[in-house]
């Protein structure tokens, strides 16, 4: 081929986000057409994809790869094979669809430009999703996907349902979010690779590894929460505060089978074990049942689509459990299937609800004249959830059947929940293709009339093409279900799908047995609503109502840690301050032996050793020593606060004497200015504060903090006794001497190692101090007012000397 | 504390103490001092002043917010760093210039204007505080 796949591949990924950039601008100036404009962009990319089924196909698998961040080995790579185009092409192909659907469903809104934005930037990052080869981009572009739908669900922000669904779905699939990049974190561990290509070269690694059942949780959760899987479902029948288009695309081929997507990515390293496939089938099967029930409770045509997506995706999450060749073609072929039928339902519902005013299925009926283009796209919609022949349903039915076909009771007790399932979604399918078209004709809102062309396009398009697939079924095998296949499973699949009825064979009565317990459901539909109902008034707790319930326990939980940690009084936290650092000091002395290391050298360690000894100190070294002895006496016996300021400062001084005469003089210098601006800085803030001249702590918190003093003047002596004890590893100091004038042009080798040397970590310290310059300014001008009762107390000294 | 020997000697005290800052400022590469200890000095130098006199008068000397000149020293710190990008090495590399000047030696340099935003940091942060203490009306600006 003439082109090269890299710049092509990427390009594709790039571009929806650039066409959500230039949405806002595009949607003004095209106006009404905005829909149509923008569309060319998915469209040009499912048409660039198309060019990759034939080598895919033959099982070439495309690859490219962007550096990313190479030392850790981490690359912004891509790859297509049969599974991610399945899914690329699913997404591009609706996506166009949706996106001129959208143009007119939103047409005249003020933000709509902004909504399509929204729009491609999901379809980008769902479109990346599926084709990062590397796992680090697929937990962006899964981090991206979770972003863009809270901002696509929370759309209608006026409301205060949407947003509350907008938080649930970014709260619930955040989480799966954080599970992937741990599971991601792991496998890399595991593997040492971060290609998902490079992990399926590692074979039975995974499986055999430790950790293989962490592993397999944290990818499970990531699946669950994004594919909505009973318990944490309760997210996606919320999320229909969204638009309707959202919904359409959202929760038919896109976001929700993110989940799918990655455990049909995973299964040839973390599947085809007991525990994969014992949890994804009951995981599966329970949220399939669960599902189907739950659509048959609603009334709002929405909400019923909703349910039954939940229960697709607990039939898909089963299919991959099952792990069997026929399993996987009947979950790639129910992906297509369900891709197709379930955005045209969504779709013709918007049409429904765009032109009459609601989707109440009770309040609709009999609009087949007037709608009959939508009648038409619903019907062969359902025809094809029912899964009747001649359409791709069918053929995703006859599958799933094949697949259980053997006789032990696992596999019966399966089969009979997902004929169970199968019939229930049926039920459903007729009664919302149904229902608002036949019947006596009932007044809506608004006087009921077609869609134009852009709202009813969509799902004709859809609809036609689930008929479509199913004829060109020999196509359909070659070119999507055996490569998908072959990428999920990791050898040859064969497609032998068939339109034929074979009425010899016990597929095809399992299939009529769907059938009629389907219709069945469909004429029962409002008694068992009603008793659904009923047994749900009865239960009073939902899993919505528990989110709730968590949600307000946590904002509590965490309101209650930080009134405990964060009180408000400084007293108690300089307290808790110098006791850990007190802590910090003594502790890893005595239990690391420090101690012991002190003990025979107790008259000042080597200082001894040396020769050294009180005597051979000057008088005026003498002088500076019983300045800060009596700068230390004053400070502590004074009653008067002023007093101890100044007896500090005179301590302060006499430290920095000595640092002058034993050779420090740019410690010494910096130690002057420190203790001079400490003493004028404490006084400024006593006086500005109009504190107490005297200290009037009680007794009790005079000890406590006393204690606290001398704790931590202890561990600072012991820590540089124990220092001294040891021999300096002068490495350093010896590189910096021998270089500060050769690199660095410097003799002041302290100034050299602050500006040059640790330039960097000086630039951030100089960041902290204006930080800290701004917050003391807040500090004393949020003194005015009200608030200059309240006492503050004075800032330990040396805060200033960084 | 404000007796008329302490206004008079005050404004001399400054001067002296501003001219020293800068002084220990430039020499700081080869002998004690450096930005750090400098801006403590100028500090305390306008400290020394805003007690002297009225703090208005001090912020109208200073023409700008003090903390705008923190802000400021950020940003040329940060800056100086940015110049070894124009010679292809690594960011805060430093580069050296010396220049003849009359037959006298000057060296220019990256970590030299690194260094004036050490000194503005901490002048300006460091004023900023103190003539927010020392103003008795509101501790704030204008």
């Amino acid at each position: 081929m003439g082109y090269s796949p890299e710049t092509s591949i990427i390009l594709v990924a790039i571009a929806p986000f650039l066409a959500a950039i230039l949405a806002p601008a595009t949607a003004r100036f095209t106006g009404a057409h905005a829909g149509w404009v923008l569309a060319i962009v998915p469209a040009a990319i499912f048409v660039f994809l198309l060019r990759f089924l034939e080598p895919v196909a033959g099982g070439e698998i495309v690859t490219a790869s962007l550096e990313w961040a190479p030392a850790y080995g981490i690359a912004l790579s891509f790859l297509i094979d049969g599974l991610s185009l399945t899914f690329a092409l699913t997404i591009s192909g609706i996506g166009a669809l949706i996106i001129i659907y959208s143009g007119s469903y939103l047409a005249g809104h003020p933000h709509q430009g902004r909504f399509l934005g929204f729009m491609l930037a999901f379809m980008g990052a769902m479109l990346g999703l599926v084709l990062s080869d590397s796992m680090v981009a697929l937990f962006t572009f899964w981090e991206l996907t979770s972003v863009t739908s809270f901002l696509l669900i929370g759309f209608d922000h006026a409301r205060q349902a949407a947003r509350r669904a907008a938080i649930q779905a970014l709260v619930v699939t955040n989480l799966g979010g954080l599970a992937l990049l741990l599971g991601a974190l792991v496998v890399q561990q595991i593997t040492g690779r971060w290609e998902l290509s490079g992990v399926r070269e590692t074979g039975d690694l995974l499986r055999e590894s430790p950790f293989y059942g962490l592993a397999l949780v944290l990818f499970l959760l990531a699946a669950f929460t994004k594919s909505a899987q009973f318990p944490l479902h309760f997210w996606l029948p919320n999320a229909m505060e969204a638009p309707t288009p959202v919904s359409a695309f959202l929760h038919s081929a896109t976001m929700v089978q993110a989940g799918v997507y990655l455990l049909a990515r995973m299964t040839p390293v973390l599947g085809d074990t007991p525990a994969w496939m014992t949890i994804l089938t009951l995981f599966g099967g329970v949220t399939l049942l669960w599902g189907a029930v739950a659509a048959i409770k609603q009334i709002d045509l929405k909400q019923m689509l909703a349910q039954t997506t939940i229960a697709s995706l607990g039939l898909l999450v089963l299919l991959i459990g099952l792990g069997s060749e026929a399993a996987i073609a009947a979950m790639i072929v129910y992906f297509v299937a369900h891709a197709f039928y379930k955005a045209g339902l969504f779709l013709t519902v918007g049409v429904i609800d765009h032109e009459t005013g609601t989707r109440d299925i009770t309040a609709l009926g009999g609009l087949m004249r007037k709608m009959p283009a939508s009648f038409i796209a619903a019907a062969l919609a359902a025809v094809s959830m029912i899964g009747l022949p001649l359409t791709v349903g069918y053929l995703a039915k006859e599958e799933m059947y094949l697949a259980l076909a053997e006789a032990d009771a696992a596999s019966l007790l399966v089969l009979a929940v997902l004929i169970a399932g199968n019939a229930l979604l049926a039920g459903v399918g007729i009664a919302v293709a149904a229902r608002p078209f036949t019947g006596p004709t009932v007044e809506t809102p608004k006087p009921a009339h077609e869609g134009p062309l852009a709202l009813v396009a969509g799902p004709l398009v859809l609809a036609v093409l689930g008929i479509a697939a199913a004829l060109a079924v020999g196509w359909f095998g070659h070119a999507i279900l055996e490569p998908a296949g072959t990428a999920i499973l990791g050898l040859p699949v064969e497609s032998h799908l068939t339109l034929a009825l074979n009425p010899a064979s016990v597929l095809f009565w399992l299939s009529v047995l769907t059938w009629a317990l389907g219709v069945l459901v469909f004429y029962q539909l409002d008694a068992l609503r009603a008793f659904l109902r009923r047994l749900e008034t009865g239960f009073g707790w939902t899993f919505d109502k528990g989110f709730d319930a968590a949600m307000f326990g946590l904002i509590r939980l965490s309101g209650a840690a930080t009134r405990f940690l964060h009180h408000g009084r400084l007293e108690l936290y300089l307290v808790v301050f110098f006791a850990l650092f007190a802590i910090a000091l003594i502790v890893p002395l005595v239990s690391l032996g420090g101690l012991e290391t002190l003990a025979p050298a107790v008259s000042l360690g080597q200082w001894a050793a040396t020769g050294w000894s009180w005597s051979d100190l000057a008088i005026y070294e003498w002088a500076v020593v019983a300045l800060a002895i009596i700068g230390l006496v004053v400070l502590v016996a004074a009653q008067n606060r002023l007093v101890a300021i100044v007896s500090l400062g005179v301590q302060g001084i006499a430290v920095a004497l000595l640092f002058l005469l034993f050779g420090a003089p740019d410690l010494a210098f910096t130690q002057f200015m420190v203790e001079i601006l400490s003493v004028v800085i404490l006084t400024l803030v006593m006086t500005r504060l109009k504190l107490d001249e005297r200290d009037r702590r009680p007794f009790e918190d005079a000890m406590r903090d006393g204690t606290v003093a001398v704790l931590c003047g202890a561990g600072v002596t012991l820590l540089l006794s124990t220092i001294l004890t040891g021999t300096l590893d002068t490495r350093l100091s010896d590189f910096f001497l021998a270089t500060s004038v050769p690199i660095a042009h410097g003799h002041n080798i302290v100034n050299v190692i602050l500006v040059d040397y640790r330039g960097f970590d000086t630039l951030g310290e100089i960041s902290v101090v204006m930080a800290a310059g701004i917050a003391i300014l807040a500090l004393i001008r949020g003194q005015r007012g009200g608030r200059a009762a309240r006492q503050v107390e004075p800032k330990p000294a040396g805060e200033e000397a960084r | 504390m404000n007796t008329v020997i302490f206004r008079t000697i005050a404004p001399l005290i400054v001067a002296i103490m501003a001219v020293f800052s800068v002084y220990i400022l430039l020499r700081g590469h080869n002998e004690p001092g450096g930005g750090f200890i400098g801006g403590l000095i100028a500090a305390s130098a306008i400290a020394i002043l805003g007690m002297s006199s009225s703090v208005r008068d001090v912020r109208r000397a200073l023409k700008f917010d003090p903390l705008a000149y923190a802000g400021f020293g950020v940003f040329i710190a940060g800056l100086s760093g940015l110049a070894s990008l124009f010679i292809d090495a690594p960011f805060m590399t430093s580069i050296w210039l010396y220049l003849e000047l009359e037959g006298t030696e000057v060296a220019l340099s990256t970590p030299m204007v690194f260094d004036i935003g050490v000194y503005l940091v901490v002048f300006g942060t460091i004023s900023a505080v103190a003539l927010a203490l020392e103003d008795e009306r509101d501790g704030g600006g204008e």
